[in-house]
């Protein structure tokens, strides 16, 4: 297990190497000026400085290698000292976004948690919801909660995030004001009232998020019930007279989860996207919201950087699966 | 239905014939799948024949009409500049399922192609799937927004706006959408390859070329149908996510994404402008999918026939 590990992990590090680079040379081929919203009565030469100051005129290989040094090294000795109180990256040049004029990595840290709060919690209730979903419909195949739930998640599937969360801003927002329809990033939670407001601020865009989720995992549920249902040591175990309860939820739902558990593993970088368009919608200033702002802001930094971290995450949960995997069913064994 | 002399007459054709007919036997039986072509087939029907029956035209501007609620005139009212919406709503879904259609054929060409070479040549194998991996780990809408960022003004100033755009996100979706089809499609050849048939069309001498074409792609063929139905869904809205973020096709030039994404600034006064054109992108898309769901079942022989 631990060889197969060190090996996927330095299958990984070329993986992000490559796919850095190519974020890198996509963004590279950029039209727009970093400098081109400086007051024009700026002289020519004080421009010239300011563009060296960036780096910008440098070939391209060496401001890849300077984002890399500075992604890989610079980076991570902040944080070690931010956490330590040590000084190793004194007088080290951070990403800086253009757009903000402040380190990437400080304005990610305000943002990540808006989008964990929202985008987390969204996946913890969509995965809470699905599993006794997709159980009961396994269990109840063809009856009419098996036929509602998978209309349901039919429409899961096919209502895309920017019409489910506008209609329900129309529905809970306009038509019965019950629910805000923009998240206020700004609320302190110190008493009932507020984390009641906060609750209640939540609430859609995690409906909207759960949805998706829902729609997704109870599907697959269902499926890895239904084969595991007619096996033989289902068989034997009702023969030896277990109830029916722990048959269904010790039994079969133990060997049901393994594949699901992989599933939801792999599921969470492409929360991590479908978060974009919610956080657009309900305006929770989070990841999503900020690579929009600088896609639009022609900030460079700040959206290779995001990028490869949504890249970072995916393969980490690839590898997360692949273990999981492993570790659950004793018939896969990687060495 | 059935023309016997023809198929007495071409005995090849026999086969495929009543393949053709038993898979659409199976389908029928599909109630949903039957109840979503249906729908499909009324949709397509209606973007592309309605301007003919609706003569206004989807740009004119009746600035005195603006923001009118549904009436005889408008049966969807009007926007904020007095455009009528319906007409709006058929020229959006012209361009909406072309860009679904067009994207979707090009990612399954490109995915049966890099599925088809990966599993038949074993040398490619590993080069070509460790690309569909790199692909997989790509953050693919970030990378989509980008793209469209980057290359808007280029091709919309070598091929005009609107064809500038459709060839932009066509190609960008079908791009990044390939890599499905492309392990499907490589691990059905790699089941293939080890029949018997193939080991005989080679004990004869016959070429890579002619053996894909003539043995290996006939029986990849379903697996490939159902991976385009549902590719028609996954561009539908991809192309909508895009436009609803502002990055998709120029204002003046509606697609249903575009559409629901100007009607979010009015959400407060005129809710009922978000609902037609997020129900038209929920209603194909679920068509689509209840078509791939009964495709799969159909051409299943195993199911097929019970």
């Amino acid at each position: 297990m631990l060889t197969f590990l060190i090996r996927r992990l330095f299958t990984a590090i070329p993986t992000l190497v490559l796919i850095s680079l190519i974020i890198f040379l996509l963004l590279d081929l950029a039209p727009g000026d970093p400098l081109a919203d400086q007051p024009l009565s700026i002289p020519p030469d004080v421009r010239q400085k300011m563009r060296d100051a960036l780096g910008l005129d440098s070939p391209a290989y060496i401001r890849y290698l300077l984002w890399a040094k500075q992604f890989f090294w610079v980076e991570p000795l902040v944080f070690v000292d931010w956490v330590t109180g040590t000084g190793f990256s004194e007088g080290m040049q951070r990403i800086v976004s253009w757009q903000f004029r402040a380190p990437v990595f400080d304005i990610i840290i305000q943002r990540l948690p808006q989008t964990l709060w929202v985008v987390g919690l969204a996946y913890l209730v969509g995965v809470l919801i699905a599993l006794p979903i997709g159980i009961i419909s396994a269990y109840r195949q063809y009856s009419w909660f098996d036929q509602v739930g998978t209309f349901v998640s039919m429409i899961g599937f096919s209502v895309p995030p920017f019409f489910s969360g506008v209609l329900m801003i129309v529905f809970f927002a306009i038509m019965l004001p019950w629910f805000p329809s923009i998240y206020d990033t700004t609320l302190v939670v110190n008493d009932f009232e507020s984390f009641g407001q906060q609750i209640r601020q939540m609430t859609l865009p995690v409906m909207v998020l759960a949805l998706q989720t829902t729609a997704q995992l109870s599907r697959f549920m269902r499926a890895s019930m239904l084969d595991n249902l007619n096996h033989d040591y289902v068989r034997t175990a009702r023969a030896k007279g277990m109830t029916e309860k722990v048959v269904l939820l010790v039994h079969v739902l133990r060997n049901s989860m393994i594949p699901v558990v992989t599933v939801i593993a792999l599921g969470i970088p492409s929360i991590f996207g479908g978060a974009i368009i919610t956080e657009q919608i309900f305006k929770v200033n989070g990841l999503g919201q900020l690579l929009i702002t600088a896609i639009y802001a022609n900030d460079l930094p700040m959206v290779q950087t995001l990028a490869f971290i949504f890249a970072v995450l995916i393969v980490l949960c690839n590898l997360i699966a692949d273990m999981l995997y492993g570790l659950l069913d004793p018939r896969i064994r990687y060495d | 239905m059935t023309d016997a002399p023809i198929a007495v007459a071409v005995p090849a054709d026999t086969s495929g014939r009543s393949q053709w007919w038993d898979v659409w036997d199976q389908f029928k039986t599909h109630k949903g799948a039957l109840f979503g072509a249906a729908v499909f087939l009324f949709i397509v029907l209606a973007v592309t024949l309605g301007p003919l029956l609706w003569t206004i035209e989807p740009t004119f501007i009746d600035i005195r009409a603006r923001n009118s609620g549904p009436m005889w005139a408008h049966p969807f009212g009007t926007d904020q500049l007095g455009r009528d919406i319906l007409a709006r709503m058929m020229a959006g879904g012209q361009v909406s399922i072309a860009v679904g259609l067009t994207a979707m054929l090009i990612s399954v060409l490109l995915g049966t192609l890099i599925g088809v070479v990966a599993g038949f040549f074993r040398k490619l194998d590993g080069a070509l799937m460790g690309l569909t991996d790199l692909f997989l780990a790509l953050p693919l809408l970030p990378l989509l927004l980008v793209m469209v960022m980057l290359f808007r003004e280029t091709l919309a100033r070598s091929f005009g706006p609107e064809m500038g755009t459709f060839i932009l996100i066509v190609s960008a979706i079908g791009v990044t959408s390939w890599m499905q089809t492309a392990r499907i499609v490589r691990g059905e050849v790699l089941a293939l390859k080890e029949r018997e048939f193939v080991l005989a069309a080679r004990s004869i001498g016959t070429p890579s070329r002619r053996m894909i074409l003539r043995h290996i792609l006939p029986n990849v063929l379903s697996p490939i149908m159902v991976s385009a139905t549902l590719g028609i869904a996954t561009a539908i809205i991809t192309e909508s996510a895009l436009s609803f973020l502002g990055l998709g096709f120029p204002p003046d030039f509606p697609t249903w994404g575009r559409l629901l994404f100007d009607a979010v600034d009015y959400l407060q006064q005129y809710p009922e402008r978000v609902f037609w054109p997020g129900l038209a992108i929920s209603l194909t898309v679920l068509s689509v999918n209840y078509i791939g769901d009964g495709l799969r079942d159909a051409l299943d022989p195993r199911i097929r026939g019970r």
